[in-house]
């Protein structure tokens, strides 16, 4: 299909908006009614036609309005974006990777002519059309990690493996859920995953970390995390917390339907050829409760899950003052029937609200 | 999306190939080159990566760790030196005596157990006998990179020197090979003291020899973290022994010449695995119960789980003993 590009913002008036295409295909994360950490791994691999797994790099209709919010976050803050000088190599793999299952993946949208070293590559949505030299940095405007990531949705960690563990050693973080490059840069897997609760006594890291060292060339993995995000925020960063913080207190039972937004991380990951480092890819899917309770099993869903959640979940994901809130608005769309096993919506199966 | 754990999956993605040429690199060793059978590129790799070589050997399955020796540079080809092992379970003679060009043969995508770390300012290669074929990818890298290295290579005598003549040729000042025979030998005291901060050792070769490195580094101060080895062992052979799998239901033998491994998948049972020598981890199995001792061959566990007798890595450890019960 041809995808009608959103002209849209992230701030400001937010005027970010799902279509019923794309509420349709949310990566909704919850595959029964309660939610506890598990290392939820699957390899990525496709999925269903049109859903956010069937490609490599999903491109959807908010790609142009999320490059443009990246540009604005690294106008502000050019620190967004660091790679320590032994990932260039892995940058390369990245702008490769991406650049190759992009042309295709989405053959109408992006093109790859290669000649040898002699790269052209076209960007028809942003507008690019550039040749360069591959493994040449002074052939492209950016380094190859930051050229390729301002083309390409979601957060990227390259991790450096060594030592037996994992090193934050680059990345390009502007779309974060309550976390910094800039703090994490050159910490190991644990030294980064320290602030979570709960998950490291259940030794959730350890079996994770292990899992992470052993994604092969060709055989990539992904998982799903989730939030809560007030307002359509792309950059919920700590850089910037004193301007979005202050937001989680203006949700009120009027607005919360269109103001509170579920957060959802695709997170992939593809060791690197070249490098043999390790990205990880995160990419963010918001979506507003009003658009949410259109689906009446995630309806029925998000409400238990978000009723039921442990204390130090829902502190730690930073909405434990407005739960209450949220559980009222929700409990609307709860009618106690049963649902379906797994993630999708089952729209054609499931019954529709009873009340 | 399932959301749900997977089971690890037995072995690395793989790759069909054509033997493209059979190259007699002296007495012992044999250059394996690869094509792919579509002209299709094949996946870049980091130096230091291995492939696990798929075998038909008379209705039996030998797969056996490779170190790809080709420039990571070059897609057209990958190519693997193997030493032929006379005494061996057979991989290596199957690979010199049934393995012909334009024979077709499955591989696995290449898995990096050894990489070079690309933060070291400078690379000391170290390699004894076969041991060379990680660091002939590993100089091709570093050479594009313009990254500082040096290799020392120890060679019994000069005729089975596998591609000394050639390294020494092309980068003359940075290679010393060192000839037993005339005994020679590498001063590795020396070299490790007049290392500038930041250079990286690596050593591949035998046991003895990765033993001694590690030794000699940690007494000159070196940071363990700046010491690199790989060692592939083949599994040994040993008494059969009597093993019950649980989970599958079955009670099966373990043969003299076959490693637990291959026992576990001869019988049909689908068990992880990647390198089959002991390193990366993937097949660890947790024993239930066990009257015996075991015979632990690998480089994964530590000495405290070894000391618990609740694990066991299938594809180079045995056991000797009445009961073994494994979970798997």
């Amino acid at each position: 299909m041809t995808i009608q590009f959103n002209d849209e913002t992230f701030r400001g008036d937010y005027s970010f908006r799902n279509s019923p295409w794309a509420i349709k295909r949310f990566p909704f994360p919850f595959h029964e009614d309660s939610y506890m950490y598990s290392v939820n791994m699957e390899q990525h691999r496709g999925g269903p036609a049109g859903s956010v797994f069937e490609k490599r790099f999903d491109v959807d209709e908010h790609y142009v309005s999320e490059m443009r919010d990246r540009a604005l976050v690294l106008a502000e803050d050019p620190l967004r974006c660091q790679s320590l000088p032994h990932m260039t190599l892995a940058g390369w793999d990245l702008l490769e990777l991406i650049m190759v299952s992009k042309s295709e993946d989405y053959p109408d949208l992006f093109e790859l002519h290669r000649d040898g070293d002699r790269w052209r590559w076209v960007n028809k949505p942003l507008g690019i059309d550039d040749t360069f030299t591959f493994m040449d940095e002074t052939t492209l405007p950016y380094g190859p990690l930051e050229y390729i990531t301002r083309q390409t949705q979601g957060d990227f960690a390259v991790l450096d493996q060594r030592d037996d563990n994992l090193w934050m050693d680059a990345g390009m973080v502007t779309t974060q859920a309550d976390w910094s490059l800039d703090f994490d840069i050159g910490m190991n897997f644990f030294e980064w995953h320290a602030p979570v609760p709960l998950a490291h006594e259940m030794g959730i890291f350890k079996r994770a970390l292990k899992f992470l060292m052993n994604v092969q060339q060709g055989a990539p993995a992904r998982r799903l995390n989730w939030t809560m995000t007030v307002n359509p925020l792309l950059d919920t960063s700590p850089e910037n917390y004193h301007k979005w913080g202050i937001q989680k207190t203006e949700l009120t039972a009027e607005n919360i339907g269109a103001k509170q937004h579920l957060r959802v991380e695709l997170q992939t990951f593809y060791r690197l050829p070249r490098s043999n480092a390790l990205v990880f890819p995160i990419r963010c899917y918001l979506i507003a409760f009003q658009d949410i309770v259109t689906v009446p099993k995630w309806g029925r869903r998000l409400h238990r899950v978000i009723r039921d959640l442990p204390e130090e979940l829902a502190t730690y994901k930073g909405f434990i003052a407005n739960r209450p809130l949220m559980i009222d608005y929700l409990s609307r769309y709860d009618d106690g029937l049963p649902t379906s096993p797994g993630v999708w919506a089952d729209l054609e199966t499931e019954p529709p609200l009873q009340k | 999306m399932s959301a749900a754990p997977q089971k690890a999956k037995a072995g690395a993605e793989k790759i069909e190939v054509i033997v493209s040429a059979v190259v007699p690199v002296n007495e012992l060793v044999t250059r394996f080159e690869f094509r792919r059978p579509d002209g299709a590129p094949f996946p870049p790799f980091s130096a230091g990566a291995h492939t696990v070589v798929e075998m038909r050997d008379q209705g039996r399955t030998r797969l056996n760790p490779y170190s790809l020796m080709s420039d990571p540079a070059d897609p057209s080809l990958y190519a693997i030196s193997v030493r032929r092992d006379d005494q061996g379970r057979g991989g290596s003679l199957y690979m010199h005596r049934q393995v012909k060009p334009g024979d077709r043969m499955t591989i696995t995508y290449p898995v990096n157990l050894f990489p070079v770390d690309l933060r070291g300012r400078k690379h000391v290669f170290l390699a004894g006998g076969i041991g060379i074929t990680p660091f002939l990818a590993m100089i091709a890298q570093l050479e594009r990179l313009g990254a500082r290295w040096e290799l020392h290579y120890s060679v019994r005598n000069a005729a089975l020197g596998s591609y000394a003549d050639a390294l020494t040729a092309r980068h003359p000042g940075k290679v010393r090979v060192y000839h037993d025979d005339r005994k020679q030998a590498i001063p590795l005291a020396d070299l490790l003291d007049g290392q500038p901060l930041g250079t990286h050792v690596y050593v591949c070769g035998p046991k003895g020899m990765i033993d001694w490195v590690h030794r000699t580094a940690t007494e000159h101060g070196w940071p363990k973290d700046n010491v690199h080895s790989e060692e592939f062992l083949a599994p040994q052979p040993g008494t059969p022994f009597e093993v019950r799998l649980c989970k599958s239901d079955m009670t099966i033998t373990v043969g003299e010449n076959e490693s637990l491994l291959e026992a576990m998948e001869r019988c049909g049972v689908d068990a992880p695995f990647l390198c089959r020598g002991g390193a990366c981890g993937q097949c660890e199995t947790d024993v239930v119960e066990h009257d015996g001792s075991f015979i632990h061959r690998d480089h994964w566990l530590e000495d405290d789980q070894r000391a618990s007798g609740k694990k066991i890595m299938p594809c180079v450890s045995r056991f000797v003993g009445p009961t073994l019960v494994l979970d798997r």
